[in-house]
């Protein structure tokens, strides 16, 4: 049995890390709600943007554009939004994951990593790394996500890269986040379009195709802008749940280092007791 | 009753949040093809902003803002503005979109062959809508 001193300096360091992993909570906690308001308030801008590309789609039937036909590159984009510190459970290596259990091929790979946890996890894999933003991610604008966006778009309509796609935690709700793996371009609609404002005729100014020149790289913004934001209260949502279960862990290492605390004292108690009874029956 | 039937529902929506909703009688505001005022049933039309100031008519009088990029869907009964940024004039900070207005200026006169023509004109015409909204 362990010493009744290094039980004591144990129970110490692991008090002191629950301290820490309980200030930490606080502190995700608090970011998460001001992450959460911001991403409730991005979400009507983007359901709009949604609904308004997508009902301006299915009635332009076919237009040959190059944001819905995809580049002649096989190149594949992918934007990896993860976080810049860890400590956040699995969020940053889901999406790590995510991306290497995908079925593209390495070398058609490029990413775009916002987030240097996922930048690191896939260079470490061997992925090409185009671009590093990381410092985005803390403080996410949309200024800044336009300016990503028109950097990808120049690239796309040169035919260096192909294909964008998007992969961020999607935060449906405190305890539940998914990494997912969005298409940005060539926009992809799902048919199922139930659209009942579709009836009416819609024209546009200027043109349709320019029309859609304008609109699409907005709507890609706006998707990326709300990844970002979304990412950021998953982000913090996860490191909330991580460290309450760290300080609920150290809780329990403690009352078992305690039970064993006192069983030791007891014992040297007994010992010397012992010890003491045994002495006294010698003299006699 | 005929002050009924000219009232349609107006949105501005911005990404950071939900810039203004409300009845107007009338809007105008500015796109790339020029600017244009909206009446209620009015045909459908999805349009480009242009930086410019939106103007709605309300019966308890008028109100400005400043607006730049995004996009406006018109519909008989409803108007829907998608901008990247918009501000109502007291949060406008004019100091700032003096300062921006001198650089654009200064830019676009000095004209040295490196700079983004596109956007010195950009940035000249926002601090203009600006200043102008704030007056």
């Amino acid at each position: 049995m362990a010493s009744m001193r290094d039980i004591k300096r144990r129970k110490g360091s692991i008090q002191s890390t629950q301290q820490i992993t309980k200030a930490m909570k606080l502190v995700s906690t608090v970011k998460l709600q001001k992450a959460r308001a911001r991403a409730e308030e991005t979400n009507p801008y983007f359901n709009y943007m949604y609904r308004t590309v997508s009902s301006m789609l299915s009635r332009s039937g076919n237009i040959n554009h190059p944001y819905l036909t995809g580049g002649q590159s096989g190149k594949k984009a992918i934007v990896v939004i993860t976080s810049n510190r860890g400590l956040a459970g699995g969020y940053n290596s889901n999406i790590v994951k995510l991306i290497t259990g995908s079925d593209f091929e390495k070398e058609d790979v490029a990413i775009y990593a916002i987030g240097r946890k996922g930048l690191e996890g896939l260079e470490h894999r061997g992925y090409e790394i185009k671009m590093d933003a990381s410092e985005v991610i803390e403080a996410p604008t949309y200024a800044d996500a336009s300016a990503i966006c028109r950097q990808m778009l120049e690239q796309y309509a040169v035919g260096e890269i192909g294909e964008i796609y998007l992969a961020y935690t999607h935060f449906k709700n405190t305890v539940v986040h998914e990494p997912k793996l969005m298409k940005l371009l060539p926009v992809e609609m799902g048919e199922s379009k139930e659209e009942e404002a579709s009836n009416v005729l819609m024209n546009y100014e200027p043109t349709e195709e320019e029309a859609l020149d304008l609109i699409i790289p907005k709507y890609v913004t706006s998707l990326f802008y709300g990844a970002l934001v979304e990412a950021v209260a998953s982000e913090n949502g996860a490191r909330m749940q991580a460290m309450d279960s760290a300080t609920s862990n150290a809780e329990d290492m403690i009352s078992d280092l305690t039970l064993k605390y006192n069983r030791a004292r007891q014992g040297s108690i007994t010992q010397e007791l012992t010890e003491i009874i045994a002495g006294a029956n010698a003299i006699s | 009753m005929a002050e009924e039937n000219r009232i349609f529902d107006v949105e501005i929506i911005t990404p950071d949040r939900v810039f203004f909703t409300g009845k107007a009688t009338m809007i105008e505001f500015n796109t790339t093809v020029g600017e244009i005022g909206v009446y209620k049933n009015h045909i459908p039309l999805t349009t480009v902003l242009a930086p410019g100031v939106v103007t709605i008519t309300m019966d308890e009088g008028k109100k400005t803002a400043a607006v730049h990029a995004g996009f406006a869907e018109i519909l008989p009964e409803k108007v829907t503005l998608l901008a990247e940024i918009a501000e109502w004039p007291d949060e406008i900070d004019a100091k700032r979109a003096e300062a921006a207005l001198e650089r654009a200026k200064e830019r676009l006169a000095v004209k040295t062959k490196d700079i983004d023509l596109a956007r010195a004109e950009l940035a000249l015409r926002k601090a203009l809508v600006r200043m102008e909204v704030k007056k």
